[in-house]
């Protein structure tokens, strides 16, 4: 077991991979940030509980274990954004551990080619039974893993082939576009099936127990040290065979649950790296000459505020229209957000000109308007409702809901605040979907705008907290999900979601939300989907 | 000693009903909070199959009472169940969190006995003196500043400012290994092989979140030894004492200290009981890996399995506390023979 890493046992396993003897005194000593340009400290906030993300409880930071410790068949491409940082390319499909693939000839069937010197960490080949045992796990063992492999029609074993030891095929239930960025996702990671069925029991055939502590992978990286609550250290795969062996020796990633204290850390230059800064820090991080931070919008995600169509005014077209002139925007996003991230209100035209998602709403403040629309809609004298708010979120809720109350008072509704404990918060808004106002969060991972409709527009659907039904939506949305974008017919359909979506308003975007990472001479941190640090690109500069 | 040894035995029998009520009532309670760990670890795209799948994963879908028999037999074969939140069985988790918090809480304790009885004595002896007013100012400071903000200021001053505190990155700064596991404490583990250069970090680390915490735990012990000292001052015993022409130092430490002790004791129990559970503020300022914190982790995400652990683990700390703190009393007050009744 990795966690209990005694100093004789690391120091011996550090001896016989990475670290060579001579590194090692002079790590000990020296603070961080002289420690060499092969090692990397970077902080979180947010604990790492698993080191296997199939398994029920894996927490969204233990993703990035899956990223960088194991491979998946193919991974997205790099591109550059404006602002110069880089970010994943969901347009390009590269390969990873798988070398080439191809599409039958009745479309029906992907092929791969596995990469004949693909090698797990333990020096076996990565040959397709692993793939196929891997693939079997992840839809079978339930919970989320099974569901986003559903979202790319990943739903049976039956469709798992191995062909030979080097050629995989998956049969698809129906051509869909999302099946092959799918594979791409941290979910599909591919584990060293030998190893895992060692340790597999009776009772666990996927070997729940023994990944969870022990990873069986070919990544770039392995973990060298872990301690729930403390932190996680990767260390270097020198024979990566799925890309570029990495700059970086070593990655140290240190839990400091306070954000004052991760700023005080990488202002004095002792970290490398903080990830996932509260938006307030990154606003006055972002002034010193020697720290660079990055903020990068989440691609399809929107911070949301929603009104519950089971409840009486709200059904009413009018009067979520209403609220949606009322929201002060501009003062929200200075508040909440302290600018980071981009507005998605003060749209120009109320039919979207291209499909881009998310994209401004065509609302602003306008409380003449808002109030006008209130006495069209019968509710000229106002209502009252409470504002739910979720207290783990309290850093950008609180502050977005009072200035929304303030507005609200402003047309004659008066919201009272409703805090919500976090552990209570999902099952509110997003599984009983009783909240009659709150605010909503959702981002999708596969970034197309259907994939955010079809969780966040369709009736019953998990984000559609506010309990919407358009019949249109819910016809349009699923003949999309799967439609190539290249299809001249998908534009045109897209387009008449967005138009209905902001006419109707069951979700009143306020702005879309960022990624913060402040860097202290270091190049190559690359955004991802996932938010997670991916640190097979990172090198010190 | 064998009457010691009677009235350990007798008072641990009695905590045994104290135990088995800690366990039901945590075990109703975690129930009883709002929030749905099978929605909450379900993850983040989980529809209402895969929410019911983790439910039955965790064992959830039984019925109330069969859960409870199931976790009281975990409990008796030693097993305090699996945290969701850390994804480390519970009983671990509090191995290796308790020592740190022990360690951390004990040093701050140490630390405020060594400032608060000797200021509360002389603030005894001389009041109205400086030293009655340094007392007085440090007990308000003490009760009055939070410790979430002590530490904030402290770590700005000494690691940011002047930069002589080493980075509050928790017990070990990163460059260090933790030393062999022998006790879970990293001073005494790493004394014991003899590593002093990791002793020297981890004492280091130690220093800023102990003098917050003792900053904190000071003014009730200072308070309290000043008003037990005044009231043995003025008692009949040391008027007599003094008439007897017995030498001041022997009023004041034999007689008056001795007799001032058993209410400093009993507030030194408390503080220390009070302070373990409750230094979640200092021990998140300072990436402390305690249990305080743990805890409130645990609640916030109704993780059942870790709130019952912890709230067993307190109770069997605070039973093993109060033994202890009863012999301390027969030692420091004779009179006192709990095999008595």
């Amino acid at each position: 077991m990795i966690k209990d890493t005694s100093r004789r046992n690391f120091l011996k396993g550090a001896g016989a991979t990475a670290l060579s003897a001579g590194v090692l005194p002079f790590l000990k000593v020296l603070p961080a940030a002289a420690a060499g340009k092969d090692v990397i400290v970077s902080v979180t906030g947010r604990t790492i509980n698993s080191l296997d993300l199939h398994r029920t409880g894996t927490n969204r930071p233990s993703y990035q274990v899956a990223v960088n410790v194991y491979d998946r068949l193919v991974s997205f491409g790099t591109k550059t954004l404006e602002d110069g940082s880089l970010s994943y390319d969901y347009s390009v499909i590269e390969p990873e551990a798988a070398e080439s693939w191809e599409i039958s000839d009745d479309g029906m069937a992907l092929v791969f080619k596995l990469r004949p010197e693909g090698k797990f960490h333990d020096g076996s080949p990565i040959i397709a039974q692993d793939v196929k045992w891997s693939f079997d796990r992840a839809v079978s063992v339930g919970g989320f893993p099974t569901v986003q492999m559903k979202a790319g029609s990943l739903e049976s074993p039956e469709q798992f082939e191995v062909v030979d030891d080097y050629t995989f095929k998956i049969n698809l239930l129906r051509q869909s576009k999302l099946t092959l960025p799918d594979l791409a996702v941290p979910v599909p990671m591919i584990i060293n099936s030998k190893v895992a069925m060692e340790h597999a029991t009776e009772d666990d055939p996927w070997a729940m127990e023994y990944l969870h502590k022990t990873p069986a992978g070919s990544g770039a990286f392995k973990v060298a040290a872990w301690k729930p609550g403390e932190q996680l250290v990767y260390e270097r795969n020198e024979a990566w065979t799925s890309g570029p062996v990495p700059e970086i020796k070593r990655v140290v990633i240190r839990e400091i649950p306070s954000s004052s204290t991760r700023r005080a850390l990488l202002e004095r230059g002792d970290v490398d790296l903080s990830f996932d800064m509260p938006n307030k820090d990154a606003k006055e991080l972002s002034e010193f000459e020697d720290i660079t931070v990055t903020t990068t919008p989440v691609e399809n995600a929107i911070y949301c505020l929603c009104p519950n169509l089971s409840f009486e005014p709200f059904k009413d077209k009018r009067v979520r229209q209403a609220i949606a002139w009322a929201v002060p925007y501009e003062e929200v996003f200075q508040t909440s957000a302290y600018g980071r991230g981009a507005p998605m209100w003060g749209g120009s035209s109320t039919t979207p000109q291209d499909i881009a998602w998310p994209q401004k709403f065509p609302y602003a403040t306008d409380l003449e308007k808002a109030k006008a629309l209130l006495e069209e809609a019968g509710y000229g004298d106002g209502f009252e409702v409470p504002l739910s708010i979720d207290l783990s979120q309290s850093d950008w809720m609180e502050p977005a809901a009072l200035l929304i109350q303030e507005n609200l008072a402003k047309i004659g509704i008066t919201a009272t605040i409703e805090k919500i404990p976090g552990a209570n918060w999902r099952t509110a808004s997003l599984v009983e979907k009783r909240l009659p106002l709150h605010l909503e969060t959702f981002g999708g991972w596969l970034n197309y705008p259907c994939y955010y409709f079809f969780w966040a527009y369709q009736e019953g659907h998990l984000f559609n907290s506010s309990n919407y039904r358009n019949e249109e939506i819910e016809t349009l949305t699923p003949e999309t999900l799967h439609m190539p974008v290249d299809d001249p017919d998908y534009a045109v359909k897209i387009k008449r979601m967005i138009e209905i979506a902001w006419d109707e308003v069951p979700r009143i975007a306020l702005w879309q939300p960022a990624v913060n990472v402040g860097t202290r001479d270091v190049d190559g941190y690359e955004y991802w989907f996932h938010r997670q640090l991916d640190a097979r690109g990172l090198k010190k500069a | 000693m064998s009457g010691t040894l009677r009235t350990v035995i007798v008072r641990l029998s009695q905590a045994i009903p104290v135990i088995l009520g800690v366990v039901v009532v945590s075990f109703v309670l975690t129930r009883a909070l709002p929030g749905d760990p099978a929605v909450y670890f379900a993850g983040m795209a989980a529809d209402e199959n895969s929410i019911a799948e983790t439910r039955t994963a965790l064992g959830l879908d039984k019925p109330m009472a069969q859960q409870f028999l199931v976790y009281a037999g975990d409990v008796l074969a030693g097993d305090l169940g699996q945290s969701l939140s850390t994804g480390q069985p519970v009983l671990q988790d509090l191995m290796t969190r308790l020592p740190a918090s022990l360690e951390l809480t004990l040093t701050a304790l140490v630390l405020s006995c060594l400032i608060a009885i000797p200021l509360g004595i002389l603030a005894a002896t001389r009041p109205g003196s400086v030293a009655d007013h340094l007392c007085r100012v440090l007990v308000t400071a003490g009760v009055s500043l939070p410790t979430f903000f002590t530490g904030v200021v402290l770590i700005y001053v000494f690691y940011y400012l002047l930069g002589v505190a080493p980075s509050p990155v928790g017990r070990l700064d990163f460059i260090y290994i933790e030393p062999d596991r022998i006790t879970g404490f990293y001073l005494i583990d790493a004394a014991l092989v003899g590593d002093w250069e990791t002793w020297g970090a981890a004492a280091k680390q130690l220093i800023l979140p102990a003098i917050t915490l003792s900053l904190f735990t000071l003014a009730p012990l200072a308070r309290m030894t000043r008003a037990a000292m005044l009231s043995a001052l003025s008692s009949d015993y040391i008027r007599t004492a003094r008439a007897a022409g017995l030498t001041e130092s022997k009023v004041l430490y034999a007689y008056a200290f001795r007799n001032a002790l058993l209410p400093v004791v009993t507030t030194l129990g408390m503080v220390f009981s009070f302070t373990l559970g409750a230094n979640v503020l200092v021990e998140k300022v300072f990436a402390w890996p305690g249990i305080g914190s743990y805890a409130v982790e645990a609640l916030v995400v109704s993780d059942y399995a870790a709130v019952q652990g912890f709230v067993l683990a307190m109770a069997l700390l605070f039973v093993a506390l109060n033994l202890i703190i009863d012999l301390t009393y027969t030692l420091i007050d004779p009179r006192i023979g709990f095999e008595t009744r």
